[in-house]
């Protein structure tokens, strides 16, 4: 192409790379705190994945049950991460988790109520007590769109005040951002495209907040939307930043499995919150075997008690059905394994025996619907079939749990999915849309803090000749390798040998392959010109999902031992040497290195919140100090 | 199980386009969506489509299968004859940009039109209190997955280009009913401002907005007549207006 | 059709910038099918209806008296038909008597024709707006019911007050069926339960009305603060969903109604007498 290619140039004091939950409230704080914000979505505004978000957001609110408060589930998220979170940042979002929903109230969003009128709260795997609030179960929807309408709201202001909506926060649509700049070591701003027609966009500014959510589409059963690419992952490995255990990949037990077309579709916990109940080919309800040891006491191993527990909580232990994602899906893992699975290859989730069908209707609409529609199951009569689906990644960038800011590079800063360590090795459900406005806020202000303390950014020419560069190549090759077919192959490879279970030697395969697949890709090359081209984009995506394909294999590698979202054959057990141990991905400029970290040591205080016996199954003798933890 | 379908996909952008004839295979249970991937995969490389979650959640992938405003990853490939021809075309009520990509920004610029929803000054989070009855209505507008399929399929604009700048169309419609009916939005003048300036009285309740609805909102039934009644008690009843004048009061709480 | 052959070039989906295509419609369903049923029948009703309103005979056999020309109120009644006096007197308009159906038909015409479903129902099929959903309409130009005359069917609810009057009288006009022909209470015929159905099928096509559900509870706010008005909203709008089929079933029970009433005043059947 030798036509010139069109150039934006804008400047903003803060930008926002994602307009998902994270996002959207990081550029709320940076706004009311006086701002100029730009947000960057890849697709088009309030589409972000956290619509597919569906049993709710976590918040120790206490409106159903009041003995829940703050330290219940600050416990209940660091024994579903198994001890490997970030005790700060869980300790940050389990307090102020409940700030965080009330506040979307006030900006119109309309959660279910419970009979006092307060926002109702539903039961959720690993959490003690009912957390959850939630809009029936399309609560991601009701969270998105609050927060779009809030983007709104402030822009009407701004066109009131200053006349003109979009002088102070403007929402750049379907655009790509293909490289964070630096200079002399710090951000000084991003560089991208419009996807709508190939022009370009350089964004100067010193603070650049990433909210670009997961990294599921590197696997061939996801729950994510073509969005969950890796962006923000791949951008703060090049601008030089880490990411934290990369290996822990929830796997979410429930996925559809057929027909094959929507395999790995979500199917919300709240199934089982309301009462699923899971069986194999054979009728039995199988999760009962499943119980680990460190689970014991909080789960019936019968089930007249399980049942119970639906009507009284207080007296009775919760049905296995609600263990933590990790544990219920190896246990699907392993029932399919053992020739006890349904016909296409998962297992039976059945709520239509124990509820009736209007209530299955008017609490889980959007399943009854997606079943319904797709598969032609009517879930109010019949089981649904479902097993793992790749759903989550607890590894990402890592911050400073306080300000969100990226370690290690200066102006850069990431919240959400993007970001790594609150949820350790595995992720509560409902704790993700929590961590979104928890982490979201606190990088907005974490970035208004730093943006007042510098002086104005410029990127250089040559910076920009670069990044420009980039974007062309791939339009100057002729018969290079097909993208759609790199992608294809790269989840294959990440399906087969970086999945749910994991040996040395797969992996081994898997990081060879991956270094294969990096040297064709240099060499893609796409079809059509830059008007709204599918291929071209994905050939920037393509490039960041082999990055963290690549990290989350060398990190998998590396950890001998099985815990939450890493499951490994070959080191079935936890290990409490590695619990205390992060895995640290950088970039060197070729390829990803992993090293270990010790995890920061967890105040006394914190520690008082658990049972001592309880912490002694996670924690070396070494790490405990002198008298914490309370003895029962 | 697969089979071959055949497919007649628009393709072009705002100057110049044809239907293009492909054939590609399908498998069973495959969407709309499903195939159109894999014609981009195999054959079409920079075919354009817009689509996220595949799973009828986010409202991206709307276009029109044979003549009808759908989603495409809602729509199943098991649904048309053997060996129909499935004609695939973008939204036709907003300008192209390339293939089945549609400028839909005209929905963005009404959605700033609208009045934001306004709580009590004063109103302290955490101190709300609703009861389940008074959420519910505006609930079943928020389902809303901003798909615009209403917006297209809508002859108010879908006939009349002209027409777009006086008119919200139903998923405002169905926004503004959402907020008249929100149980803290305290704003008096939303009804006035429904028929003045969002077009509420273009609209001649011919119900297809309802009928492409993929989220099943009853969006005419629920949200447009229930305005247009609301509008009719500021503007048209000459009792109610008396009444709220001597009342002194809006008259509904 | 004939009608889709006017190509509005410039406007619709011909505009500038949309995607370039010559069809009006891809449908490949039968979507004039609907329309064309509607436009037949609603045709049909108004063809007879006219016929009988300026008939101006048949209209009424002790006890039974045709929907069409209830209440009857002129002078010109015959005998027995005016239940509530002649307050109109009679009124001729060049020469020519007025039909005492003209007054009454006004009102159930009125608040059709502003119904919400029937609005829906002949924009469609008579006006082609739009005949069907995404199908071009052959109109240049479109203002919806925002200036004269169509802004008058924001009078709807004047038309279903007066409607609610008419189905008491419908009632009334019931309930005198238990007569016989003598004027004794405490006999039923067939025409009783004709009456009966009709006035029924008024009552529901009433209360299922958009506007019965505004004014009963809609309105409102906050439904916690109102329990009883909640209540009723909620039936209503179980029956709303119904509307359509009840606006249906309802026009031809009123004809249906008339029709049996014309057969046996002109004596061509005997209205049979169970007790």
């Amino acid at each position: 192409m030798s036509e010139k290619i069109p150039m934006e140039r804008h400047n903003y004091d803060v930008l926002v790379i994602g307009a998902g939950g994270a996002g959207l409230r990081a550029a709320v704080e940076a706004r009311e705190a006086g701002l100029r914000v730009a947000i960057i979505c890849k697709s088009l505004f309030g589409k972000a994945h956290t619509v597919m978000a569906e049993g709710g957001i976590a918040a120790s609110m206490g409106n159903v049950n009041d003995k829940d408060g703050w330290q219940v589930h600050f416990r209940d998220t660091m024994r579903g991460g198994k001890f490997l979170n970030h005790y700060r940042m869980a300790e940050l979002h389990a307090k102020e988790a409940p700030d965080r929903v009330w506040e979307l109230e006030l900006w119109g969003a309309l959660f279910d109520r419970t009979g006092e009128g307060k926002i109702s709260q539903r039961n959720f795997g690993g959490h003690e007590y009912p957390r959850l609030a939630h809009v029936g179960d399309r609560t991601g929807l009701e969270l998105i769109r609050t927060m779009q309408q809030k983007i709104v709201a402030m822009q009407q202001q701004d066109k009131k005040e200053h006349g003109d909506a979009e002088s102070y926060l403007k929402v750049f649509a379907e655009v790509t951002i293909t490289e964070v700049l630096k200079e002399s070591g710090k951000v000084t701003g991003a560089y991208g495209y419009r996807r709508e027609n190939g022009n370009e966009l350089l964004f100067e500014a010193p603070a650049v907040i990433l909210a670009t959510g997961g990294v599921g589409k590197t696997f061939k059963i996801t729950s994510n939307s073509w969005e969950g690419t890796g962006d923000g992952h791949a951008l703060a490995l090049k601008a030089g930043g880490n990411l934290v255990d990369m290996e822990f990949l929830q796997f979410h037990p429930t996925g559809m499995v057929w027909p094959p077309s929507v395999r790995g579709i979500l199917v919300t916990e709240s199934v089982r919150g309301e009462g699923g109940v899971l069986t194999n080919t054979t009728g039995e309800r199988f999760m009962f075997k499943y119980i680990p040891d460190v689970f014991k006491d909080k789960y019936a191993d019968n089930e007249a008690e399980a049942d119970r527990w639906y009507l009284d909580q207080d007296n009775n232990r919760r049905p296995p059905e609600l263990l933590p994602r990790d544990e219920v899906a190896r246990a699907i893992n392993a029932e399919v394994k053992a020739g006890r699975g349904s016909p296409h290859g998962g297992v039976f989730l059945d709520v239509s025996k124990r509820i009736p069908a209007e209530v299955i209707k008017k609490r889980l609409p959007s399943m009854w619907h997606q079943f319904y529609e797709l598969a032609g199951v009517d879930i109010t009569k019949e089981p649904m079939e479902v097993g793992p689906t790749c759903h989550y990644v607890m590894g990402g960038v890592e911050v400073d749990p306080d300000t969100a800011a990226a370690i290690g590079v200066p102006g850069l800063y990431a919240a959400g999915e993007v970001a790594g360590g609150m949820h350790g090795s595995n992720r509560l459900g409902g704790n993700s849309l929590s961590d979104l406005l928890v982490f979201g806020r606190r990088a907005g202000a974490g970035a208004v803090e730093y943006v007042k303390g510098c002086q104005s950014v410029k990127v250089s020419d040559a910076s920009i000749k670069d990044a420009a560069e980039r974007i062309a190549a791939p339009f100057k090759r002729t018969g290079g390798e097909n993208p759609y077919t790199l992608h294809q192959e790269l989840q294959e490879i990440t399906h087969n040998l970086v999945g749910i279970i994991r040996t040395k030697s797969e992996l081994q395969d898997a990081i060879e392959k991956i270094a294969a697949i990096r040297k064709r890709i240099e060499n893609v090359a796409v079809s059509g010109d830059r008007l709204f081209n599918p291929g071209f984009h994905l050939s920037f995506d393509l490039d960041n999902m082999l990055l963290v394909a690549e990290s989350t294999a060398k990190s998998a590698i590396v950890r001998e031992e099985s815990r939450g979202g890493h499951t490994r054959d070959d080191f079935p057990v936890m290990d409490p040497k590695w619990r205390s141990q992060n895995n640290i991905s950088s970039f060197n400029g070729k390829e990803v290195v992993v090293k270990q970290q010790k995890l920061p040591k967890m105040p006394n205080e914190l520690f008082d919140l658990f049972d001592i016996d309880e912490l002694e199954k996670y924690l070396s003798k070494e790490e405990l100090p002198n008298n914490a933890g309370v003895r029962s | 199980m697969s089979k071959r379908v055949k497919l007649r996909i628009w393709r072009g952008d705002s100057k110049t386009g044809a239907l293009k004839d492909v054939e590609v295979e399908a498998n069973e249970g495959e969407v709309v969506l499903d195939v159109i991937h894999r014609v981009q995969a195999t054959q079409m490389g920079d075919l354009a489509v817009r689509w996220n979650c595949k799973a009828g959640k986010c409202g991206s992938c709307s276009m029109e299968i044979n003549g009808k405003p759908r989603l495409a990853c809602m729509t199943q490939v098991a649904n048309f004859e053997e060996g129909e021809t499935i004609t695939i075309t973008p939204l036709r009520a907003f300008p192209v940009i390339k293939d089945l990509v549609t400028d839909v920004s005209f929905n963005y610029k009404k959605a700033m039109e609208v009045d934001s929803f306004t709580p009590p000054a004063g109103l302290k989070a955490g101190e709300v209190r609703m009861a389940q009855v008074d959420v519910e209505r505006s609930q079943e507008f928020r389902k809303c997955i901003e798909c615009f399929l209403c917006q297209d399929t809508c002859h108010v604009i879908r006939d009349h280009e002209e027409n777009k700048k006086s008119f919200a169309g139903p998923r405002f419609f169905i926004r503004l009913a959402e907020l008249d009916m929100h149980p803290l939005d305290i704003l008096k003048n939303r009804k006035q401002k429904a028929q003045a300036e969002h077009g509420l009285g273009m609209c001649n309740i011919t119900k297809c907005c309802t009928e492409v609805c993929p989220e099943h909102i009853k969006i005419t039934d629920n949200a447009i007549i229930p305005m247009k009644e609301r509008v009719v008690d500021v503007k048209y009843d000459p009792v109610r207006w008396l009444g709220s004048k001597i009342r002194k009061r809006e008259g509904i709480v | 059709m004939a009608l889709l052959d006017s190509k509005v070039e410039e406007t619709g989906v011909f505009s500038a910038g949309r995607a370039l295509l010559t069809d009006k419609t891809l449908r490949t369903d039968r979507w004039w099918l609907q329309p064309l049923i509607t436009f037949t029948v609603l045709i049909l009703f108004v063809i007879y209806a006219t016929f009988r309103a300026f008939e101006n005979k048949n209209y009424f056999a002790e006890p039974l008296i045709s929907p069409f020309y209830s209440p009857c109120l002129s002078t010109v009644c015959v005998e027995g038909a005016a239940h509530f006096g002649s307050p109109i007197g009679s009124i001729t308009l060049f020469g020519l008597l007025i039909s005492p159906a003209l007054f009454i038909l006004i009102f159930p015409l009125g608040f059709r024709m502003t119904c919400y479903y029937y609005r829906k129902a002949y924009y469609r099929s008579f006006w082609m707006s739009p005949p069907a959903c995404a199908v071009a309409e052959p109109h240049k130009k479109y203002t919806g019911e925002t200036r004269a005359p169509l802004i008058l069917q924001n009078g709807h609810r004047w038309f279903f007050y007066a409607g609610l009057v008419l189905n008491i009288i419908l009632t009334y006009d019931a309930i005198i069926a238990f007569k016989n022909e003598e004027g004794e209470w405490g006999h039923m015929s067939v025409g009783t339960l004709v009456l009966l159905a009709n006035a029924t099928l008024l009552w529901l096509y009433s209360a299922s009305c958009h506007t019965c559900r505004h004014t009963l509870g809609g309105r409102l706010k906050t439904f916690s603060k109102h329990p009883i008005r909640y209540k009723a909203w909620t039936i209503v709008s179980k029956l709303n969903h119904y509307h359509p089929n009840f606006a249906w079933v309802s026009l031809f029970g009123v004809a249906l109604t008339d029709l049996y009433v014309r057969q046996v005043a002109s004596g061509a059947i005997t209205n049979f007498y169970f007790f």
